[in-house]
């Protein structure tokens, strides 16, 4: 909603003027390690203020706004879900959840750099636990990078569970 | 443990189990109790008309899609004469399911894939390979030659469809009778009065009984308490943030806010009871009536019913419309969810969005983000929820209290199985659902079926 870019972790900054495949891997490896010790002001900094996270609900799916997804969330919802996460009345997060994410490496399918639109895509396995219960996810999250004062940002970061169309319980946390 | 050393304390005695139900609260065993859960399957799901699918599901002939009415699998079939057909989903030969994918197109008939015997989109036997090895063996008088068996009964009420498994019993108007007017709501909003299904639904596994969540359709003390982390915090955190006078809110916050709505909101919205376990909240109001206009819908709407009548259609904001047993509805955003009975503590939550043929897309837009945001197994509505039905599941489980209570806003000449309207935190929709859990559970049992 608000324009300001808050400051990026150290690891999305890059050394040159543009990009390198270096760059992108640790930046991908580098978020996955926020989320699996919840450090979510960090990772909320690593968006840019009009990116969406997507995670769709069928198999291929394209659309995400006239069909249901599992999210489709903008900067303000996913700041909504980090505050909620932390809150004193989120009974479902009472105990918290834990997270875990292995990553295989990561394919850099485009490398624009007059678009300034990087595009990773990178399989990986997504484990979440909560009391007695943990469940295995097999993922591929697709990276649309984007570089802006120096760091690299997230405009787009679509994760496919490979089962999306299974029935689910809750997936509290984020793969 | 084999079945012979349950004790059968529930199976032909109607009398235990009309007892489970008091005026003020509710035995614990009709959510824990797997013989009841059992029973249910046999007599409630059996006796009662269950939505099976919309027929946008199947536009053409030969179209189907696979689905259970409580524990049964069935198919939903367009026959080549435009008709649509509920048939059970096994083969007459030898119970293989015909079909196992969620939809499909079959063409002119089905063919079982174990031993090729085929069947016409209405169920009727077609042919049987090498068909001489029955002759003269009386297979014309089996149930096998019979072909696919239909259920007992199937209604298609503006593109819904319904379905009774039981032969004989009560008819469909009588079933739904005045609760049919928020089906009505729904298709009216389209400016063609049709709606089309939007996608796969949603699908999301509980652990807990099946009532519980149809209990939580009308439950209005919960969202103030229950989702004050996701709708209270949504609403500080846009209090709180910088942004230009009047900026209006954005969908999202349209959508979320107002499960944070004080009691006195829901108290003032209304409950309507109908007979047969079916109601409604959001008599006066609801949390769906203070939506953004969307561009060129009231246009649409004006130039298909006239100004007065789409001013009644939109002036209509019901919240949840329980259709007992196992649907919900919400008209105002085009959405439907269905309760599947797994298990007595296990239940599959299907959330279905749906198109207002001719309307713009941006209802669509509304409705698809309505049900990520609360009905997914991603959202942060449906976490809390389910939290609080899992808790309830297993804390049941205490032999400490053996009764669950529904006594809120009863009063002592409470009528059962009559339409009335009510403050709306009363339970007594809750109560209403288990006047007509024993009534449809009853039916059969008393008849030693």
């Amino acid at each position: 909603m608000t324009a300001t870019v808050a400051e990026p972790p150290a690891f999305a900054r890059i050394a040159g003027a543009q990009p390198s495949q270096e760059d992108l891997h640790d930046f991908l490896y580098g978020e996955a390690r926020l989320l699996d010790e919840g450090r979510y002001d960090e990772w909320l900094a690593l968006f840019t203020p009009d990116a969406h996270y997507w995670m769709p609900l069928d198999w291929g799916q394209t659309d995400p706004r006239l069909v249901t997804s599992l999210l489709y969330e903008d900067m303000f919802m996913l700041r909504l879900r980090v505050e909620r996460l932390r809150g004193a009345r989120t009974f479902s997060q009472k105990p918290k959840s834990r997270c875990h994410h292995v990553l295989s490496r990561p394919f850099v399918d485009l490398m624009d750099h007059e678009a300034n639109l990087y595009r990773t895509v990178t399989p990986m396995h997504y484990v979440e636990t909560r009391l007695d219960d943990q469940f295995l996810l097999a993922v591929t999250a697709r990276h649309d990078l984007t570089v802006a004062e120096g760091a690299l940002r997230i405009r787009l970061k679509r994760v496919d569970i490979v089962n999306c169309d299974a029935a689910f319980g809750n997936i509290q946390l984020l793969p | 443990m084999t079945a012979a050393t349950i004790t059968r304390r529930y199976t032909g005695n109607p009398a235990g189990v009309a007892a489970l139900i008091r005026p003020a609260e509710v035995h614990r065993d009709v959510y824990t109790d797997p013989e009841i859960f059992e029973l249910e399957m046999r007599h409630l799901f059996a006796n009662t008309w269950v939505w099976v699918g919309h027929d946008s599901q199947c536009p053409r002939p030969g179209d189907y899609i696979t689905t259970q009415i409580g524990s049964q699998p069935v198919l939903m079939v367009r026959h080549s004469d435009g008709q649509i057909h509920v048939l059970h989903n096994r083969c007459p030969h030898k119970g293989t399911k015909i079909a196992i994918d969620a939809a499909g197109n079959t063409g002119k008939f089905f063919r079982c894939p174990y031993h090729a015997w085929s069947f016409r989109t209405d169920g009727c036997l077609l042919a049987i390979p090498l068909r001489k090895g029955y002759e003269g063996t009386g297979l014309e008088g089996s149930e096998a030659a019979q072909g696919l068996k239909p259920v007992g009964a199937v209604h298609n009420y503006r593109g819904f469809v319904f379905a009774r498994l039981a032969p004989r019993g009560i008819g469909f108007e009588d079933y739904f009778g005045a609760a049919l007017s928020s089906l009505d709501n729904m298709v009216d909003r389209s400016p063609e009065g049709r709606l089309e299904v939007a996608g796969p639904p949603l699908r999301y596994l509980h652990r807990c009984n099946w009532k519980m969540l149809v209990e939580n359709q009308t439950d209005t003390c919960h969202p103030m308490v229950a989702h004050e982390s996701s709708a209270g915090t949504a609403v500080r955190i846009w209090e709180s943030m910088e942004k230009p006078p009047g900026m209006p809110k954005p969908m999202a916050m349209e959508v979320i806010a107002p499960f944070a709505s004080p009691y006195e909101f829901f108290e003032t919205m209304g409950i309507r009871v109908w007979p047969n376990g079916h109601g409604h909240t959001g008599v006066h109001r609801s949390i769906h009536s203070d939506y953004s206009a969307v561009p060129g819908y009231w246009e649409a709407m004006v130039a298909a019913h006239g100004e007065d009548r789409a001013r009644a259609i939109l002036g209509e904001n019901r919240h949840n419309t329980v259709y007992f047993p196992n649907c919900m509805i919400k008209g105002p955003i085009q959405l439907l969810r269905l309760f599947k009975p797994l298990a007595a503590d296990r239940t599959l939550v299907e959330s279905w969005i749906f198109r207002l043929v001719g309307a713009p897309d941006m209802l669509l837009e509304r409705t698809a983000m309505y049900n990520r945001l609360i009905n997914a197994p991603t959202s942060m509505v449906g976490h809390d929820d389910l939290e609080m039905y899992e808790r309830a599941q297993e804390g049941l489980m205490s032999d400490g209290l053996q009764w669950v209570n529904v006594q809120r806003l009863l009063s002592e000449d409470e009528a059962e199985d009559v339409e009335a309207v009510e403050n709306g935190t009363t339970e007594r929709q809750m109560r209403n659902q288990f006047a007509a859990w024993r009534k449809f559970m009853l039916m059969s049992m008393e008849q030693g079926q």
